[in-house]
Formats: C-alpha cells, sequence, structure tokens
C-alpha cells in the first residue's frame, strides 16, 4: 500500500513536470537583459538643450506621473528611424518625453530636431556621457519608462508599434 | 544535389536496419546459443555505415556550398572558409541531430566490439534498448528536423554562418560534448539491460565504468572548450555565466561524477546498487532534456537556436517515454538486485557516500535554478531570470565542508588506522591554509568571508592532495591528479574572481584614460577587409602596474548575415591575462573600452585539462579487485 502511494507520487511528480514543459513550449521568450528595473532613479543635473541653465531632475519628474526618457544623438541611425514613432508618440498620447541628447554637436543635435521635429517636452544635454551611466544605458538608442521616481521598464534600441502599444498600458 | 538524396535515403534505410537489429536480438535473446549470431554485428555495421554516408552527405554538401539543401542555405556561404564550411554542418539544429545519431550509433558498434567478454544476453539486450533510443531520434529527424530538405528554385548564395560560431573552439566544442552526452546513453541502455539480467555486480561495474569516464573525460573537455568560447568570442570577459545552456551541460557532469565514484564502491562490493542505476539513468535523462531545453527554445538564454515547439514536444513526449519506461522497468526488477550491507562509519563507502550528497545537492541546485523560471511563467505568467547571486548563494557556503571532505576522503584509511597521527598532519595543514588565505584575504580588493572561507578549503585540498604524490605508496594516480586539479581549478577561480580588476571608458582616438596611476592610450584604428567581414583593428597601449602592454582589439563586421562581432585581444601569460574589448556606440569617433586584468586566467584552463586527465588516466589504470 505504502509502496503504490510512492510509485503514484512519482508518476504524477513526472506528469506535473510533463504538463508545465509542454505549457511553456508555447510561451513566447523573446530575450530580455536582466535590467534592474523598479530602482529608483539617481539625481543629476543637465544641462538643458535649447536655452542656457541647467535643470535637476528633482524638479523635473514628479510624484505619480509617468515619464518617457529618450536618449538620442545625431550622430545616431538607428535614432533617426525612431524618431518618426516619437512624434506620432507625442502627438497621440498625452504621455511627457524627455530627451536626453547624449555625447553630440550642440549645433548637430539642434539641426535634428528642427529637420524631424520636437516629441520632446524637454530636452537635456549630456555632454559627456555621465547622465546615460547613471540609468545604465548600454547604447543608443534606449529609451525607459519612469514611474514616480523609478525606471519601471527599459527599451534598448529602437522603439517600434509594438513598444508603443506597450508604453501607453503604462500610462494608463 | 545528388548528395540530398543519398543523405536522406541513407537515413532511411539505417532507421529499416535498426528495425531488423530489433528484430533480430529478439531472437537472439529467445535462443540459448551463448556465442553472439555474427548477423548481430553485420547488421550493427551496415546500421553504423548509412548513418555515416548520411552525415558525409551533409559535410559534402556544405563544403560543395549546395544550396539546394535548405540546411546549407540558411547556414552557410560560398566566402566562408573551408574549416568552417565543415564545422557548419553542426553548427544548426538539423546537423547536430544528424551528429547525435551519428555518435549514439558509433558508441553501440564500439560498445559490441568492446565487451565481448560480457554475458551475451545482457550484450544484446544493450543493444535492443539502444536501439529504442536511435529509432526514437531517426523518428525525430526524419519528421522534424529533415536536415536534407530540398530547395527550388536553388539560391545563388546561402545565408550564412552566424559569425558569432566562426571560433575554432566552437567548431569542435559541439561534437566533443555530444561524445560525452550521448556516452551516457550506452550507460543508460546497459544499466536497464543489467538491471532486467540481473547483472548489476563487480563485473558490470569494472566494464560500465570505461564507459562512464569516457563520457566524463569528453563532457569535462568539451564544457571546457565552451568556456573557453565563451571568453574569447563573447567579449564580456567571464568564463561561467550559469546560462541555461551551460547549466544544462554542468547536470550531466555532476551527475556522471557522482557516478563514477560511486562504480568505484561497487567494484570491490555489492553497494549501493538501486542508487547507482539511479544515477546512471538520470545521467542520460538529464541530457537528454538538456537537448529539450536548449532546442525547443523554451529557456531564455543568450545561446539563440531554432526555435520550433513541434520540435520540442517531439523530445518532450520521447524524454518522459524513457522517464516512465526507466521507472516501470526499475520498479519490476529492483528488488532481485539488493542485496543488504551495512556501512561502517570512517570507510571509503560513507567518503563515496558523502560526495555523492553533495554532489547531489549541487545537481539539485542548478536544475532548480534552470528549471524555475519555466514553473513561474507557466503557473503565474511572471518573468525572472534566475542568475548568478542564486547559484553562487547557496552552493558557495557548501564548498569549504565540501573540499575539505574531499581532501579526507580518499584517505579514510589512514584515518582508521592511524588516527593520531594523522590528525595531526591534518591540523597542521588546516592551519597552515588558514593562515595563507588570511594573508591572501588581506590583498584582496573586494573583502568576502565565503571567498576567504573557500580559499581555506581550496588551499587545503591543495596541500594535502599535493602530498599524496609523494607519501601515498599504491599506484593509482588518477585520483591524486583529479583531486588536486580541482583544487587548483577552485584556488584559480577564487584568485581570479578576488584580483580581477576592471575599467570601462568611453573614448576618442588618441585619448588617453588614467585610473589609480594607469593609463589606457588609444592609439590608432585601422580598416582591413577579409575575405568575408570587414576588420577595425584598434590599438591601444596599456601601462597597469608599470607593465606594458601593447593590445589589439578588433571589431569584425560580417556581411552575411550582417553582424558585428567584437574580438577581445588578450595577453596571457602564467599570472594573468589582460583583457581588452572595444565596440562602437553608433558612432565613427567614440568606443566603448573594456580593459580587465584577470589573474590566473590560464589555470584555471589548465587545471580544467589536468581534470580530465585524471579520468583518463583511471581509464588506463588497472585496478587490483
Amino acid at each position: 500500500m505504502k509502496k503504490n502511494f510512492f510509485i503514484l507520487g512519482i508518476i504524477s511528480v513526472i506528469f506535473f513536470f510533463f504538463i508545465v514543459f509542454y505549457l511553456g513550449l508555447d510561451k513566447e521568450n523573446t530575450y530580455e537583459p536582466n535590467i534592474v528595473t523598479n530602482k529608483k532613479i539617481e539625481s543629476f543635473t543637465a544641462e538643458k538643450l535649447f536655452e542656457d541653465g541647467q535643470v535637476k531632475s528633482d524638479n523635473i519628474f514628479s510624484e505619480n506621473k509617468v515619464y518617457l526618457l529618450n536618449i538620442w544623438a545625431s550622430w545616431c541611425l538607428p535614432c533617426q528611424k525612431e524618431h518618426d514613432f516619437l512624434m506620432q508618440l507625442k502627438n497621440t498620447h498625452s504621455i511627457e518625453i524627455i530627451g536626453l541628447n547624449y555625447k553630440d554637436k550642440l549645433s548637430n543635435a539642434r539641426k535634428f530636431i528642427e529637420e524631424l521635429g520636437n516629441p520632446y517636452a524637454l530636452s537635456l544635454r549630456d555632454k559627456d556621457g555621465t547622465i546615460a551611466i547613471l540609468f545604465g544605458a548600454y547604447g543608443l538608442p534606449e529609451t525607459y519608462i519612469i514611474k514616480d521616481k523609478k525606471i519601471i521598464k527599459k527599451y534598448i534600441g529602437p522603439i517600434d508599434n509594438i513598444s508603443i502599444k506597450e508604453i501607453i498600458t503604462y500610462t494608463k | 544535389m545528388i548528395f540530398n538524396f543519398i543523405g536522406f535515403y541513407s537515413l532511411l534505410f539505417s532507421l529499416i536496419f535498426s528495425l531488423v537489429i530489433l528484430y533480430y536480438s529478439y531472437i537472439e535473446v529467445k535462443n540459448h546459443q551463448s556465442q553472439l549470431n555474427p548477423k548481430t554485428f553485420i547488421f550493427s555495421f551496415l546500421h553504423l555505415l548509412f548513418v555515416v554516408i548520411s552525415f558525409l552527405s551533409l559535410v559534402i554538401s556544405f563544403i560543395n556550398s549546395d544550396f539546394s539543401n535548405e540546411t546549407v542555405f540558411n547556414n552557410s556561404h560560398t566566402t566562408k572558409p573551408l574549416f568552417y564550411k565543415i564545422s557548419g554542418t553542426w553548427g544548426n539544429h538539423e546537423g547536430s541531430l544528424l551528429l547525435w545519431l551519428l555518435v549514439l550509433s558509433l558508441f553501440i558498434y564500439f560498445f559490441l566490439i568492446y565487451s565481448k567478454k560480457e554475458p551475451k544476453k545482457y550484450r544484446v539486450q544493450t543493444l535492443v534498448f539502444q536501439h529504442f533510443i536511435i529509432i526514437g531520434f531517426t523518428l525525430f529527424i526524419i519528421l522534424t528536423s529533415n536536415p536534407f530538405t530540398y530547395l527550388f528554385p536553388i539560391p545563388n548564395e546561402g545565408l550564412g554562418l552566424n559569425p558569432i560560431l566562426q571560433d575554432p573552439a566552437l567548431a569542435i566544442h559541439p561534437p566533443i560534448l555530444y561524445l560525452g552526452y550521448v556516452g551516457c546513453s550506452i550507460i543508460f541502455s546497459s544499466s536497464l539491460s543489467a538491471l532486467v539480467n540481473n547483472y548489476v555486480n563487480k563485473n558490470w561495474a569494472i566494464h560500465i565504468k570505461r564507459w562512464a569516464l569516457i563520457s566524463w573525460i569528453f563532457l569535462t573537455i568539451g564544457i571546457l572548450l565552451g568556456s573557453i568560447w565563451a571568453y574569447y568570442e563573447l567579449g564580456w570577459g567571464g568564463f561561467w555565466f550559469w546560462d541555461p545552456v551551460e547549466n544544462v551541460s554542468l547536470m550531466p557532469w555532476i551527475c556522471l561524477t557522482a557516478l563514477i565514484h560511486s562504480l568505484l564502491i561497487l567494484e570491490k562490493k555489492n553497494l549501493f546498487t538501486s542508487w547507482i542505476l539511479i544515477l546512471s539513468f538520470s545521467t542520460f535523462l538529464l541530457s537528454v532534456s538538456g537537448t529539450f531545453l536548449v532546442r525547443s527554445g523554451i529557456l531564455n538564454s543568450v545561446h539563440t537556436f531554432a526555435n520550433d515547439p513541434e520540435r520540442g514536444l517531439f523530445i518532450l513526449c520521447f524524454l518522459f517515454i524513457l522517464t516512465i519506461f526507466c521507472l516501470v522497468i526499475f520498479l519490476k526488477y529492483k528488488n532481485q538486485n539488493s542485496i543488504n550491507n551495512t556501512l561502517a562509519f570512517l570507510s571509503k563507502e560513507t567518503s563515496v557516500l558523502i560526495n555523492n550528497w553533495f554532489m547531489m545537492y549541487f545537481l539539485a541546485v542548478v536544475f532548480i535554478g534552470t528549471t524555475y523560471p519555466i514553473f513561474l511563467e507557466v503557473i503565474s505568467n511572471e518573468k525572472i531570470s534566475v542568475g548568478p547571486p542564486f547559484y553562487i548563494k547557496l552552493i558557495v557556503p557548501f564548498f569549504l565542508p565540501f573540499l575539505v571532505l574531499m581532501a579526507l576522503g580518499p584517505n579514510t584509511f589512514f584515518l582508521k588506522t592511524n588516527l593520531k597521527k594523522y590528525n595531526l598532519k591534518l591540523l597542521i595543514y588546516f592551519i597552515l591554509s588558514v593562515i595563507i588565505s588570511i594573508l591572501l584575504a588581506n590583498l584582496m580588493t573586494t573583502k568576502d568571508l565565503f571567498l576567504t572561507l573557500i580559499l581555506v578549503g581550496s588551499i587545503f585540498l591543495f596541500i594535502s592532495s599535493f602530498r599524496d604524490f609523494f607519501v601515498k605508496k599504491d599506484k593509482y594516480y588518477s585520483q591524486r591528479i583529479s583531486h588536486f586539479a580541482f583544487s587548483l581549478l577552485i584556488l584559480s577561480i577564487i584568485l581570479n574572481i578576488a584580483f580581477s580588476t576592471e575599467v570601462i571608458t568611453n573614448l576618442k582616438v588618441g585619448e588617453k584614460f588614467k585610473f589609480n596611476d594607469n593609463l589606457i592610450d588609444f592609439q590608432s584604428i585601422s580598416v582591413t577587409q577579409e575575405k568575408n567581414y570587414k576588420s577595425l583593428n584598434a590599438k591601444f597601449k596599456i601601462q597597469d602596474n608599470n607593465e606594458i602592454v601593447y593590445l589589439e582589439p578588433s571589431l569584425r563586421i560580417y556581411n552575411q548575415p550582417k553582424t558585428i562581432t567584437s574580438e577581445a585581444d588578450i595577453k596571457t601569460n602564467i599570472y594573468s591575462d589582460k583583457f581588452l574589448v572595444f565596440n562602437l556606440i553608433n558612432d565613427e569617433e567614440i568606443y566603448n573600452i573594456k580593459y580587465q586584468n584577470k589573474p590566473f586566467m590560464i589555470w584555471i584552463w589548465i587545471s580544467a585539462v589536468l581534470l580530465s586527465l585524471g579520468g583518463f588516466v583511471n581509464f588506463l589504470e588497472k585496478r587490483k579487485i
């Protein structure tokens, strides 16, 4: 009797594994790098891109609000591709997009925005690339969703229609 | 084109011969002749021959860049060097499965040849079980991943082999690892057969230990090669990332290590029979589940493989049929094999048992870490990735007792007979290792208690296994070499972790970067055009602790498919590796630079080679029973 229970136990464990693996097969599994999310953003001071003067991060991000921080540069080709999507996002949805211009020439950066349009509610300048490091950026472009002063989601590479749909769900 | 045809039909013929072998084996088991029917050999040979032909056809298609073959089209390119055209054969899903099949067939053929002293029934039934596995894999290949799919119209050019795989270490990594994985299949079939024939005894242990050792040696070297590749090619500067795919190769290795230790006991006494059978089954089942986890794409991993749920389902079903089958046979026959023997405290048996406990614990940790994300996702839809901290937290604390016991284990004989004298020596060694560790720990940049504790353990094992070379009188060097190599491995890993330094910075050409009185000077960059890629070669001058080295890492921009890989430049000497890698930041001017000074790197590779050498020596040793 005891032995039967034991065997039954083993068999049910095996079946449990089978079912879990079977169900696991259907799950999509795009590889997501291990990113520290839910991390409070560090405070920094940045120059503004279009006017003189500096802003403190504490004055930019307020609690209970969702922001999109986009790191870009005029020399970055994927950023140009991404720009349309950012414009689209700005025109159709009420999310505040903050641009962080990374290691760029001031004149080039301004020209880039003049030609392609300005999706940013606020444009900051990261002359030596130190602010991007605070966010843990790997390369350009990268986009962060920031809520309650915390990074809750990170996109590496240009955003597209799929990520826009996702971003919208976070704003609700 | 013709080879497509030959390859596919040879595969079908091999399947037919598998069935024929099963039929003849059935007749063989029934008749009572003591000799094996020569026909069995002939059929096994023919089976192997057709698998070889099939495999060679694929290799030839790759060499000829025959793009009428879909596998070749997807994974090769005319501009690729010949060496990588050949290695491209197993660098993809379909080809690698054909290689599995080839190795499965090779092993059973050699098994038949080298087992002439064993009982006939046992040999025949091993053949039967092995051919069940072979048929399963052949069907898998034919039904879901046929490497000989015909393409029409014939494309002019192929899509290319993933450049990251174009590396000498990686080109031979899969075949070696497969020899290890698939070697486990022989252990599996033969232990099933031994169980059915009531042959789990000393003779079987001596006979099967050699197969276990072969698999273990190949598995060790295979893992080592993968690790070397990750170190040189992935450009992360690490050598073990606890990536699911790495874990999957580590699990059979742990299991096999436990099995080899247990077999040492079975060679002398009829002990642990059920346990040894369970280990033999799990080793192969873990290999197959490894194949499942990797090939189905169920896991998130840096190793990107073709993801096809249908294939996953096939292996999953196959795996569970094997598991249930094992379980049924085990429960049905296990009682006739159990002999009650009591364990003496402080005996070789206890030390092996303790080794097995540790091994099972490590196995459980790795297994849970690897599969837990799948369970969590299925049950609660949550995605997590289990990273190095999990493994380090759970494994590291157990390494101190593990290493100390590893030093004591082989000396239980001394412990029993000469307790006092030996104890004193041990105490001296232990105190000595504590002192050395504390001295080393003071030099470390990161203070970590666990690291220091493992350091104590590994130095202790290092000293006592080193002493064994000179003190012990017997001729069995294998255990000493392996244990010594293992202590060296752990020691170099710890020193490597503790004394590594890393600098990450962004630089333009001509810029200099200063850190702790050291200097990175980005001197120049040049572009060269190679056969199938464009290369950006940078030149750096590094001044590190009054030592000046020139490092020339490069970036390769491949055209087919368009990918960028970074080739780190590594200067190795016996003390340390200087590692430099650079990357584009989507810019022509600024580069991201990562410089690492990694001490004792070469010793990690050397000790892993020594470890497998230990296995090889054991393979050659003739033990007195």
